[in-house]
């Protein structure tokens, strides 16, 4: 068996709880110093009082209804956004043409941060939910474009020489060969895209909108009650590693070859 | 089946110039044959072994196909250096993958892979997928492959490039015990001299690039074949004469002088 520097194999007790008392460890350290006031409890409130707040937003169903809502757009964005990624990159990676033709425009237009363009984004489609879809799903439609334009080109040539060679026609080629052969790239992307459409929603909740984890942040942040703005933030992270996670799940149903790949390498 | 190459020529475009990579090939293979091409590396054996099965077309000259009337389905089945099977399928799909693409039905077609996959004696393998499998074991699969979907041609391009010769030795063994059952016209490229001597009919010799046939030698060798026994006189003195031709082409293409 492998051992790591400290000596210790993979899998021991120690590999399977240390990060978890880390975690403990930083949460008492804060919880201490909170309460002794040695770091000031107005902006930064006891853990414990963090959690009472979350429990009571949990109770009065707070935390179901508004995270609901910022999933809903984040998926609806992320849907929009990621299947036109998904299909103009599937287009390019088959067609060195239109490839040619289009990448330089995804060159300009990738790196400019999408939030610089939400005040224009508010002109163009008002204050309602338009805006929020849009901005999420333009942050979700570069990610998945990029990587699949990636995973159909780094298809080795030989898979599509054998599928020809045993008579297969293009649409053969494309169910057997280019998705499965890009689709481990496609969920990197996936990923990668959702976490774009979590931030952008998000941002766009700060500044529009009366509902939405974003917005319930602000809103607290201006009614100074701090330990709420601490607690919608936890909610926040932990819908996105929710959504990152399911994401994850899902990669390992559709590509249980790439699972057991990643269990043998172990 | 029977195919004929008439003055086939295939020449590449570089950047700079016009790569001729086959020169003027010509020769017929019959019905039931086993023939092997032999030849230094880069003289374009696989080129012409892609141009008899149509995925590549010739510059000059052209393949003639006679044979019964087959409804479209392929004539050849090829067998890739490197097994080329799908890292996404499963053993059993990637032996059934030529019958997928004839269209028949999913119950027939895995049902007629597995008994090709067990004859082989992979049947336990035939869910796993091919990166858990040694390499011999995915170059078996891949010749199983091509052979479950009965073609009246088989292509093979250096199937036993990457194996050790142990294992080597045991495949060409069983290769010809499945082929002894099928009969099929094969073309097998290779650059072991061993290799094509013990397994073919007819072996045809090629120049360095650009490729063309110099020599064909006659295997007078009785089938079946028991690759185990010892050889006759006379295949060492062919073996022989086939080196001399290879050796002068080797020391040509790597500028050595005699």
């Amino acid at each position: 068996m492998r051992n790591n520097h400290l000596g210790t194999a993979p899998g021991s007790k120690f590999e399977r709880w240390g990060p978890l008392l880390t975690i403990a460890g930083a949460l008492l350290l804060w919880e201490g110093c909170s309460r002794t006031d040695l770091i000031t409890s107005t902006f930064f409130p006891a853990p414990s009082t963090i959690f009472a707040v979350i429990m009571g937003l949990l109770l009065d169903g707070q935390i179901a209804t508004h995270a609901g809502v910022t999933l809903a757009r984040v998926l609806a964005g992320f849907t929009l956004g990621g299947g036109a990624g998904l299909i103009l990159g599937l287009a390019m990676g088959a067609s060195p043409r239109l490839h040619a033709q289009i990448d330089p425009l995804v060159a300009l237009v990738h790196p400019t941060p999408k939030i610089a363009a939400l005040p224009l984004i508010l002109v163009i489609f008002g204050i309602g939910e338009a805006p929020k879809l849009v901005l999420a799903a333009l942050g979700a439609f570069f990610p998945i474009l990029i990587s699949t334009v990636a995973g159909v080109q780094q298809i080795p040539p030989t898979y599509f020489e054998v599928a020809r060679s045993y008579g297969a026609g293009p649409l053969n080629l494309f169910r057997r060969v280019v998705w499965p052969g890009s689709l481990p790239f496609l969920f990197t992307g996936a990923r990668l895209a959702i976490n774009v459409a979590l931030v952008l929603t998000i941002a766009a909740e700060l500044v529009v909108g009366q509902s939405g984890l974003g917005q319930r942040t602000w809103f607290a942040w201006q009614t100074m009650r701090i330990p709420e703005v601490y607690a919608w933030l936890a909610v926040t992270s932990v819908a996105g590693a929710t959504l990152s996670f399911l994401l994850g799940g899902l990669a390992k149903i559709c590509m249980p070859w790439e699972h057991i790949r990643a269990v043998k390498r172990r | 089946m029977r195919f004929e190459c008439q003055e086939l020529c295939k020449s590449f475009d570089s950047s700079h110039s016009e790569i001729s990579a086959l020169d003027r090939v010509s020769f017929a293979a019959d019905d039931h044959e086993f023939v092997s091409i032999v030849g230094p590396s880069g003289c374009g054996k696989t080129t012409l072994l892609k141009l008899i099965a149509g995925l590549i077309e010739p510059t000059a000259g052209r393949v003639q196909m006679s044979n019964g009337a087959l409804r479209g389905r392929p004539r050849s089945a090829f067998v890739f250096q490197d097994h080329g099977l799908f890292p996404w399928m499963t053993v059993l799909d990637n032996v059934a993958f030529g019958l997928e693409m004839q269209g028949v039905a999913q119950g027939e077609r895995l049902e007629r892979a597995r008994a090709f996959v067990e004859r082989v004696g992979l049947g336990q393998f035939a869910d796993h997928y091919p990166h858990q499998l040694s390499t011999g074991m995915q170059q078996r699969v891949g010749i199983v492959r091509a052979f479950v979907t009965e073609p009246p041609l088989l292509l093979m391009d250096e199937p036993f490039g990457a194996l050790d010769p142990q294992t080597r030795r045991v495949l060409q063994g069983e290769l010809l015990r499945l082929w002894g059952e099928h009969r099929n016209l094969v073309v097998f490229v290779t650059h072991d001299i061993d290799e094509a001597v013990r397994l073919s009919d007819r072996v045809l010799v090629m120049t360095g690039r650009p490729g063309s046939i110099c020599d064909t030698i006659d295997i007078p060798l009785e089938r079946p074949r028991d690759l185990a026994s010892r050889e006759p006189a006379e295949v060492s003195e062919i073996k022989w004469r086939i080196w001399k031709q290879l050796e002068r082409e080797v020391r040509a293409s790597l500028a050595i002088a005699r």
